[in-house]
């Protein structure tokens, strides 16, 4: 499926970070989705901020625009907000851009377990991302850092636990 | 403010008083600095600066320095002004209240005005150069050589030196007249150069000129006796419209002239302050106009019929028309000034109507298509 920008894309105001306050709420809402579609396409669990900004994201080179540093922080601060995006280091310069959040990631790797009568198996993360037997699933290349965090939410849920194996982390599934 | 340097403030011999203002505050370029209410002295000489409350702290500038000169008129709230562009300090300045300046300009602002005398007579020195023919001991800029003194001497040996030194100071004379034709040449040199280039810029329509020309061929014009090359001698002094404004004015001023006994100096006519405060009261006084007063501080005076809202709704008609515009595409299309035609985008955009665009190319406004396209 080829990734289609939005209508928004090609406008040049998109890409000013609008003073009047209703405006720019469409304005962070348009690039909340544009920017969650985009790392869906592209299967990107995490960036860089310098990324970031050279990406064809948020530099649009065809329309001669692109969005200035201070404007992308706000986009990412949207993002975050609404439980989309983490922050990985201290330093804000990298982050996770969960296009789909722990919880719905850890309801299709439970689905599967469970249709596939795996629950009460254990199983290291690696064998859960790219095992052969996920091959045709979405969760199948899932990022750990995103993968540990779904498998958090199931935990919390108390639907699986994390457990240390001999040669790193491992998940058992609960009923 | 680099050029100025520590002064005594006193008078040389040679050197005399033009004329001096009170309440006068000074810049660096853009930026206050904090001499702030002084007295300014203009001599034949030198430019200086006192502080009122405290008479140590003097500074002052050689005209010498001084490029060229222009004014600035008082705007609503704002003093009338001065702007003096400098040359570089030369290496051998004496010290003075700044080491380093980002500008090559000061600003001169009248806060008790005075500044229309204040210029024309520092045009008139500038003009003059009076400095240049009258040295003072004090070799604030000019590098001559010792005076030629008197020598007394006796006797033939003393008649012979006397001789000696008149031929050696006519031939001084001679050489620096000849440097100031040379300079002068040099001058007329570059002049020409900068015309022909400013003419092939005007005939290719191609470019601008740099800020930097302009002010170099204003000062050459200058120092020829050209002060404005756009005057308001040469620009419509009898126009209709000044014909009709001084028939207004003739009507307005005839009462407050017979209180202040005939005569009245033109800065003392109608200050900032006074207009913007008379406007204040229009709506009170239930009179057909209003002064009102936008977000970027920018005030206007309107008639009370004048709806700006509804200019609002045909500038959006107007932007839509032509996809984008900026400020001063929409101020010809619609015959406003620019500053008028942006407060009107603004107000759009503060509605909801337009949104902006804001790049190296500029700031544009266009239609709010976030809110009316889904």
């Amino acid at each position: 499926m080829s990734f289609e920008w939005p209508w928004q894309y090609r406008f040049p105001p998109f890409f000013t970070l609008q003073p009047n306050v209703d405006t720019r709420q469409k304005q962070m809402t348009a690039w909340c989705s544009l920017v969650l579609s985009y790392c869906r396409i592209n299967k990107q669990y995490t960036m860089t901020v310098m990324e970031a900004q050279e990406s064809p994201l948020f530099n649009n080179r065809k329309l001669q625009r692109k969005l200035p540093m201070e404007s992308i922080q706000v986009v990412l601060e949207e993002l975050r907000k609404k439980g989309n995006l983490e922050w990985l280091d201290k330093n804000k310069s990298s982050f996770l851009i969960m296009w789909r959040r722990p919880e719905e990631w850890g309801k299709l790797i439970y689905q599967w377990v469970s249709k596939n009568g795996l629950t009460n198996s254990v199983f290291t993360l690696y064998e859960l991302s790219n095992g052969d037997d996920t091959e045709n699933e979405e969760f199948h290349g899932l990022e750990e850092s995103m993968l540990l965090r779904a498998l958090q939410a199931l935990q919390q849920e108390h639907r699986a636990e994390i457990i240390t194996l001999d040669d790193g982390r491992g998940v058992k599934f609960f009923q | 403010m680099d050029r100025f340097a520590w002064a005594s403030g006193l008078l040389e011999m040679n050197e005399t008083l033009v004329i001096q203002q009170r309440g006068v505050r000074l810049y660096d370029g853009e930026e206050k600095v904090k001499f702030d209410t002084g007295v300014l002295l203009l001599s034949t000489h030198q430019l200086i600066w006192r502080d009122l409350k405290n008479h140590e702290c003097c500074i002052a500038i050689p005209l010498s320095q001084i490029v060229f000169i222009e004014e600035q008129a008082a705007g609503i709230g704002k003093s009338a002004k001065i702007v003096v562009h400098l040359h570089p300090a030369p290496s051998n300045k004496e010290p003075g209240p700044f080491q380093s300046s980002k500008y090559s300009y000061i600003k001169l602002s009248f806060k008790e005005h005075g500044q229309i005398e204040f210029y024309r007579r520092l045009s008139e020195e500038m003009t003059q150069r009076r400095w240049e023919n009258m040295p003072v001991s004090q070799t604030i800029q000019i590098n001559r050589g010792p005076q030629a003194g008197r020598i007394r001497a006796v006797g033939i040996v003393g008649i012979e030196r006397k001789l000696e030194e008149k031929r050696k100071e006519t031939d001084k004379n001679i050489s620096e007249a000849f440097e100031d034709l040379s300079k002068l040449m040099e001058k007329a040199k570059e002049m020409v150069e900068l015309s022909k280039s400013i003419a092939n810029k005007i005939k290719e329509k191609q470019g601008d000129i740099t800020e930097d020309e302009t002010i170099r061929f204003k000062s050459y014009l200058l120092s020829m006796g050209i002060a404005n090359p756009v005057t308001r001698e040469t620009h419509g002094s009898g126009t209709h419209y000044h014909m009709q404004l001084a028939k207004q004015l003739a009507g307005i001023l005839q009462s407050p002239l017979e209180e202040r006994g005939g005569i009245m100096s033109l800065t003392e006519l109608l200050s900032p302050e006074d207009l913007v405060n008379a406007c204040k009261m229009l709506v009170a006084l239930k009179l057909p106009l209003r002064l009102r007063l936008f977000d970027s501080g920018v005030m206007v005076i309107e008639l009370q019929s004048h709806n700006e809202e509804e200019m609002v709704a045909s500038a959006l008609e107007t932007v839509s028309e032509k996809g984008s515009l900026t400020a001063e595409e929409f101020a010809k299309l619609v015959g406003m000034s620019v500053l008028l035609a942006k407060e009107r985008l603004l107000l759009a955009e503060k509605m909801g109507h337009l949104c902006r665009d804001d790049s190296v190319e500029g700031l544009r406004f266009y239609p709010n298509l976030f809110m009316t396209q889904s």
